[in-house]
């Protein structure tokens, strides 16, 4: 029987040949994570089904990275719950502030995920990992308590939605375009419990920091993982990371997808999500009129190495829009000591920008850079529902690292061109 | 297990974010999260329902981030049931494994109006509107999901020797 990647890496974690979609399976898993919001909601839960000892020490990551460094005396209360329970375990990958990231950037740069795992981590945006073509998918945190027990978490087999991307992308167009652009087509339910498989010759265009972006967003169409196969781009990340063997898989030619959707990405333009939802899409050109208070570039979708070197081609030697704030996350220690290597830091800090330490800060409104009633942000988050990033009446517009720094300069929402040609 | 309880209805789309706002998950305490249950969505909510009541709602409903203090505030706000066209998967997940009834029914969300009174019957599947009258059957639970609920959440299944014997 014919096979999709996802349902591969399933059969094979649970101990099967063959696995069909919507069947129910126990699989094992390679890494179980969380971190300091869903971290202690998990220990809690194992402390009170009776866990002594987790399943095995070097398969569970958490990391503190939501209200760290923590916002106030509550959320330092969790992490403190989180780092001791890590200390009583001898959990491995526990990373205080100053080596830590945010969870999403961190594990794959440290070489945590490869090819062919299963990962689940008790964080919606856990699906981040299938840019690396391992089997990610985000869990709740008594999930993530069963997982630390017995090594094990419950799935039900996606079935599958394959997206083809053809052509080649205009300048300033991204894996976030390309995903904002297919999220507007299919709805944020559009892809509701299935399985993304990103697929095509434009995905060779992509360096690896822009395919976690768009498997990063999967979960915004209600996916349960956003998948792709393997190739040498890939491969290379995996063998200068990873530090264990791992599973090159592939898709079998004519296993079973529900969809099959072809985009031909050379006539699409930078996309920018409109509030209140991820699929409430338009061509940045049509937006250039609104007027913003507040530039986010960072996150656990945006906030790697690349995402800073385009942020920084755009505001090398400018300004900042008086009337706006830009601040910088940098989504590891290592992306942060890299852009003090390359400049990047200083092309910020000149431009009138603020850069932080690593956070997931106020992507989920939970600090720097909160926003007040009817305030307005563009950020290079993953969504902007109703109060995200701080005040029920505030917005957040959703785009890429350019246009976040394009529209910094102008104080609009703007395509970096206009800019760089200014 | 049957129950009754005054419907809330929402719309699609319903994000984990207006369920538990980001600001309030500082703490991990049910009842304190319970007071700012669908805050951002109804500033009242949590004052005005009572133990008992039921949530209905649209399509995708519990969509966005992974936070199982979003089922756990519904939970503890006294909700005993939310029933929706559809809902995101974390949620409803969450939803299982903590033990708070979710039922998925296309139909009943239509015909369910703020207010009305509704009965239901578990182990049936059975929703009634009293108010109207009319019944609807909802979609019957997978034979592994509904042995979670059995035992009363993931980690009791899993004490009862169900796949993995924590």
């Amino acid at each position: 029987m014919k096979m999709t990647i996802s349902q591969k890496i399933i059969a094979y974690h649970s101990g099967k040949d063959y696995v069909e979609p919507g069947e129910f399976v126990f699989a094992d898993v390679d890494l179980a994570l969380a971190n300091d919001i869903t971290g202690p909601v998990a220990i809690s839960e194992f402390k009170k089904a009776g866990g002594s000892e987790v399943f095995d020490r070097d398969k569970i990551a958490l990391i503190p990275d939501h209200f760290t460094p923590c916002k106030d005396i509550k959320s330092a209360e969790l992490c403190k719950a989180l780092r001791e329970f890590a200390r009583e375990q001898r959990i491995t990958h526990y990373y205080e502030v100053g080596r830590m990231g945010i969870e999403h950037a961190l594990l794959p740069e440290m070489g945590l995920v490869l090819p062919g795992d299963l990962v689940i981590g008790a964080d919606s945006h856990t699906c981040t990992y299938g840019a690396l073509s391992a089997f990610s998918t985000g869990v709740g945190s008594t999930d993530l308590a069963f997982a630390m027990m017995t090594g094990k978490c419950w799935l039900r087999v996606p079935e599958s939605m394959k997206f083809e991307y053809v052509g080649k992308p205009k300048p300033y167009v991204t894996g976030k375009d390309l995903i904002l652009y297919t999220i507007g087509d299919i709805g944020v339910d559009g892809a509701l419990y299935k399985s993304m498989e990103f697929a095509g010759e434009a995905l060779k265009f992509l360096s690896m920091d822009e395919r976690f972006t768009m498997t990063n967003m999967a979960v915004e169409a209600g996916a349960k993982n956003g998948i792709m196969e393997p190739d040498e781009k890939t491969l290379e990340y995996a063998r200068k990371r990873g530090k264990r063997e791992f599973k090159v898989l592939r898709s079998d030619e004519g296993a079973p997808y529900v969809d099959i959707r072809t985009y031909d990405v050379s006539k699409i333009n930078p996309q920018v999500a409109k509030p209140h939802s991820p699929d409430n899409v338009a061509d940045v050109y049509e937006l250039t009129d609104v007027k913003i208070d507040q530039v986010v570039i960072g996150s656990c979708t945006n906030g790697r190495l690349e995402d800073m070197r385009m942020a920084a081609e755009v505001l090398k030697g400018r300004k900042v829009h008086p009337e706006v704030r830009l601040i910088v996350i940098p989504a590891t220690q290592e992306v942060s000591l890299q852009m003090v290597k390359e400049g990047i830091t200083e092309v910020f800090l000149e431009a009138g920008a603020v850069v932080s330490t690593p956070t997931c800060g106020p992507c989920l409104g939970g600090h720097m850079g909160i926003l007040a009633k009817g305030e307005r942000a563009v950020a290079t988050t993953n969504r902007n529902f109703v109060g995200r990033m701080g005040h029920p009446e505030s917005e957040v517009y959703l785009s890429n690292p350019a246009v976040a720094a394009a529209s910094a300069v102008l104080g609009r929402i703007a395509h970096p061109e206009e800019v760089l040609r200014g | 297990m049957k129950f009754t309880g005054r419907a809330w209805v929402f719309g699609d789309n319903v994000d984990t974010d207006v369920i538990i706002p980001a600001r309030y998950l500082n703490t991990v305490q049910p009842e304190e999260l319970a007071l700012h249950c669908m805050e951002d969505i109804d500033p009242e909510f949590a004052k005005k329902v009572k133990r008992g009541d039921i949530i209905v709602a649209g399509r995708n409903f519990g969509c966005g981030s992974s936070r199982e203090h979003a089922p756990l505030a519904i939970k503890a706000a006294g909700v005993s049931c939310v029933i929706a066209k559809s809902f995101a998967r974390i949620f409803y997940r969450n939803a299982i494994n903590i033990g708070l009834s979710v039922l998925e029914c296309e139909e009943a969300a239509e015909n369910i109006k703020e207010n009305d009174e509704v009965e239901i019957d578990l182990e049936k599947g059975i929703i009634k509107n009293l108010t109207s009258g009319r019944e609807f059957a909802a979609k019957p639970y997978p034979d592994f999901i509904e042995e979670i609920i059995r035992a009363g959440g993931l980690l009791n299944y899993a004490r009862r020797g169900g796949e993995g014997r924590v």
